[in-house]
């Protein structure tokens, strides 16, 4: 039975088995393939989505609790913090291969959306995501650069 | 259609049928038939006015109105590296745009980029109208192989030549059509310029006419100046990182084809372990689930083959890793049941205990021990690792009549396709492979199982297939690092020079892999970061120990140069504890007087990562020279805060040098922290400063990761690890706080930047810990995945014996 999603605006029908995972909706029933799959258990952020704003994993999601929340994707993401990100992230070269960059921007902007000036244990705090590229110093000092533009 | 899109204006009436709008290079005829001149109608004018230059109005060139005869097959397809015919590397459409092909992965190195760079470089392209385009795995490329970091080292030279003889053809067609000479004319930014008259004629518009023209011999074609260069060598813009912000790379997990359906795997926990009973009705229950499939069970040797298993295939992907859940398996044990990692890790340690097989000696080892003032003796475990890219393996395959098309994260599509060819026992001009963005690779997708998962079961399946690997089978069914076990004695004369050194080293071979009953390192193995020891002792001798392989052996960046280095350079620092020096002084004092090493004279098979040893020899005094840089960036010797320390590590791999210090503060618990990381690298021409910086900060990261959680065991033949975090990577949280990189000016020949920062990273980090709190660490992973501390107060991790 279709359910229908608010993602990054825009009213979608979903018919997915229920309990299937927003992660699996999106990538393999909507195509929407930037939200990553990493690990499945949410431990590595490669899947992380805003629901109503805040970052969240979208691995152990279950869709069909979703009714009537905003969604929003990598595909999605706007506003200044985002633009920001983006702009930085291309400016300083931050990803390597990229795969786990579509999470890393959603924590990232999530955090200077909230936070005009994080600290260092403040950026840890909230970047858990894991790179395998290990592109975490470029990650951090990009923020900060970020953060600076908002 | 792309001149009206243009608003360009016909000048006249010439006959524009066989102008195509796609100025392709690739796809020119080599048989153009000759055409007449067409009267004086040749001559379009293009509604483009040149900035600066507003009164110049561009003429069309038109290149049917040039008879210029068969241009002859291309004398550039054996230059070194390979074939440099322009129009296997470039094709110019007609807005200008320059499509490069990009015969290697993409996986995070950008090598897209610095391809580009280089053939644009030379052709003197517009940087804004660079496209690339991947190439599918075929022979007329060359090596595809993207692993050994050798992308740069084995094309800058075809590439360059390339870009070069395609801007000669360019300035050759602009000459033509001015009626002047060529040395009237230069190339400049996708422009060639009438330099008497000022005027210019675009890429573009001249790329039809510069493709009916032959091809320059290598000893015509000019290549620039390196001061010439204005892309080699700089901070160009990466060509991925845009779409990569948006979420709009396609990755090998992104594959979509229509009607393709998802599968996910359930295989033998042990390696050639069997399928037994299977009992699918729970699964095929399972809401979305269409089918099951069961794969054949493989043979050794292990190769590349699929580990066999029971498939699900699905609707989607959670509906197939369901599937798999609910599946009823009963597995039959095979040869490698009994496989413990530590029992096995006992055996190896036992092993490098005896006497082995010597790879390189020279001087009397045992006369120098016995002669010795002291004697030093230190063994070093690593445990197997797995290379963990984030973006999983992943193919998808799609049948049509008996042609196969494949699409995934491969590292090497040759070899992809090879595998193929010999799996399905189908001739390999009927597959093709196309590599997609790989979300990291490491070695792991160098090695195509996935996608012959994907062949077989789209075959069977009768429709196009995704197989997706769940992180628990890309832990659980890898190709592992080598666990190993070394030994390392060393005799120092009163003075505490060292005057002896023994290393023996033993770990299953890469080769078990591939063949049978190997059970002895290959000699390329141990030409990483073993028998090509680069230490001025008089005595010295490498040998090797036997042992067998109970996994899927494969290569990690940069291979057995990990727990080498490791060893050789955690033990260069026991030398200098032992000898009463600093770290620094007594590793420039091992690594002796400026010359060149040369391994084979003293016996040892010595490959030297395929670069001969005439343009890519072993130079001490790049060692020193990046151990000096390095010491300088981290301040050695400043005064440091209690409980801190500072550790270094040189190491030559993939013919680069790199040196690393290392800051830690240990608190008395064994608390760690890492405020500070600087690394020197020499890897002679860089094409991309910004790449080479990233890829230090992500090798070393990577090295000092595994050193400190990574860990990958055996019980009864299965691997234990299944996930995050029992497979632990570094977090933010754990990362240095400050890194610093500085890369040597050089022209010398390129060498490899993807995996050489990795080795010198964990030796830096336990001479660090060890100059912090005077414990040394010789077992990996030194916290592990559930540890929190350092074991400082480990019997594994004794002090050095000294005797």
């Amino acid at each position: 039975m279709a359910i229908k999603l608010k993602i990054n605006g825009q009213e979608q029908p979903v018919d997915a088995a229920p309990g299937t995972p927003l992660l699996w909706v999106l990538r393999d029933h909507l195509k929407m393939t930037g939200t990553k799959f990493g690990c499945g258990v949410a431990q590595c952020g490669a899947c992380t989505v805003h629901i109503d704003g805040t970052p969240t994993r979208s691995c152990v999601l279950p869709h069909d609790s979703l009714e009537g929340a905003e969604i929003t994707t990598i595909e999605g993401i706007e506003g200044r913090a985002a633009e920001a990100i983006r702009e930085v992230w291309i400016e300083d070269n931050v990803p390597q291969c990229g795969y786990c960059q579509s999470g890393q921007i959603m924590a990232a902007t999530a955090l200077i959306a909230e936070n005009a000036n994080p600290s260092d244990a403040e950026i840890d705090a909230a970047m858990t995501n894991l790179c395998r590229c290990a592109t975490y110093m470029s990650i951090r000092r990009a923020i900060k650069k970020a953060a600076s533009k908002v | 259609m792309f001149l009206r899109e243009m608003g360009i204006v016909p000048g006249g009436e010439a006959d524009r049928s066989s102008a195509s709008g796609h100025a392709s290079l690739t796809n020119l005829s080599p048989h153009l038939a000759r055409r007449g001149f067409l009267g004086g109608s040749g001559v379009f004018v293009l509604g483009l006015t040149l900035a600066g230059c507003n009164s110049y109005v561009e003429p069309e060139v038109d290149a049917d109105a040039f008879d210029l005869g068969d241009p002859g097959a291309s004398p550039l397809t054996e230059v070194k590296g390979g074939d440099a015919t322009p129009s296997l590397w470039i094709a110019i459409e007609e807005d200008g745009t320059v499509k490069i092909t990009c015969h290697r992965s993409e996986m995070g190195q950008q090598v897209w980029t610095s391809m580009a760079q280089i053939v644009a470089d030379e052709l003197e392209a517009d940087w804004d109208k660079v496209a690339i385009v991947q190439a599918e795995g075929h022979e007329r490329y060359g090596d595809q192989n993207t692993d050994g970091s050798r992308s740069v080292r084995y094309n800058f030279h075809r590439l360059r030549t390339a870009g070069a003889a395609m801007r000669q053809m360019l300035t050759q067609a602009a000459a033509l059509f001015w009626e002047v000479d060529a040395s009237q004319c230069t190339a400049e930014a996708g422009l060639i310029r009438n330099t008497d008259s000022g005027e210019t004629l675009s890429y573009g518009n001249l790329a039809e006419l510069a493709a009916k023209l032959p091809v320059p011999a290598e000893d015509a074609v000019t290549l620039k100046e390196p001061e010439e260069w204005r892309f080699i060598g700089k901070e160009v813009p990466s060509l991925t990182i845009p779409k990569i912000t948006r979420g709009e790379g396609e990755f090998g997990i992104d594959v979509d084809v229509p009607d393709m359906v998802y599968a996910v795997i359930a295989r033998p926990p042990q390696v050639f372990g069997r399928v037994g009973s299977v009992d699918e009705t729970a699964a095929l229950a399972v809401p979305g689930v269409l089918q099951t499939v069961r794969l054949p069970d493989p043979s050794p040797p292990a190769l590349f083959q699929p580990m066999g298993g029971v498939a699900v295939i699905a609707k989607d992907t959670w509906a197939a890793i369901q599937g798999r859940n609910a599946l009823k398996l009963g597995w039959r044990d095979g040869p490698n049941a009994a496989y413990d990692s530590d029992a096995f890790g006992e055996a190896l340690r036992a092993t490098s205990r005896r006497e082995g097989t010597v790879r390189r000696s020279r001087g009397d080892v045992d006369a120098g021990l016995g002669a010795a003032a002291k004697t030093i003796t230190a063994e070093y475990y690593a445990p197997h690792l797995t290379q963990s890219p984030m973006e999983p393996p992943s193919g998808t395959a799609r049948w049509t009549d008996d042609r196969l098309e494949c699409w995934g994260c491969v590292q090497d599509p040759q070899e992809t396709r090879n595998a193929l060819s010999e799996a399905l026992g189908i001739d390999k001009e009927k597959i093709t492979v196309t590599p997609t963005w790989l979300g990291g690779a490491f070695g792991r997708k160098s090695k195509p199982d996935f996608m012959i998962e994907a062949a077989l079961l789209a075959k069977e399946v009768g429709k196009p297939v995704k197989v997706t690997w769940t992180r628990e089978d890309d832990v659980r069914h890898g190709f592992y690092h080598a666990v190993s076990a070394q030994r390392m004695e060393a005799g120092l004369d009163e003075s505490g020079n060292c005057t002896s050194y023994l290393h023996r080293t033993t770990f299953p071979s890469i080769s078990s892999t591939f063949a049978n009953g190997v059970t002895s390192p290959s000699a390329g193995e141990l030409g990483l970061g073993a028998t090509d020891v680069p230490f001025a002792i008089p005595n010295l001798r490498v040998e090797s120990g036997e042992a067998r392989g109970h996994v899927r052996t494969g290569w990690l960046r940069s291979v057995c140069n990990v727990f080498h280095a490791f060893a050789v350079q955690s033990f260069a620092g026991e030398l200098a504890h032992a000898a009463g020096k600093d770290q620094k002084d007594y590793l420039l004092e091992l690594i002796g007087p400026d010359r060149i090493i040369d391994p084979a004279s003293e016996g040892a098979e010595y490959g030297n990562y395929g670069g001969s040893s005439e343009e890519y020899p072993i130079e001490t005094a790049r060692l020193k020279a990046v151990v000096n840089k390095a010491a300088d960036m981290a301040g050695w010797g400043r005064q440091l805060p209690d409980r801190h320390g500072l550790g270094i590590a040189v190491h030559r791999s993939f013919l680069a040098y790199v040196a690393t210090v290392v800051e830690v503060e240990v608190s008395p618990e064994g608390d760690l922290a890492i405020p500070g990381v600087w690394v020197a690298l020499d890897a002679g021409t860089v094409i991309n400063p910004r790449h080479v910086r990233a890829q230090m900060e992500g090798g070393t990261l990577y090295g000092l990761s595994n050193a400190l959680y990574g860990e990958i065991t055996a019980k009864n033949g299965a691997i234990v690890q299944d996930n995050f975090p029992s497979w632990r990577l570094m977090k933010m949280a754990e990362a240095p706080r400050a890194f610093e990189v500085e890369i040597i000016r050089s022209n010398k020949p390129p060498a490899g930047v993807g995996e050489p920062g990795t080795p010198p990273a964990a030796p830096a980090l336990a001479n660090a810990i060890f100059a912090a709190t005077g414990t040394r660490l010789r077992t990996l992973p030194l916290i592990g995945a559930r540890g929190s501390r350092l074991p400082l107060s480990s019997e594994t991790n004794a002090d050095t014996q000294i005797a």
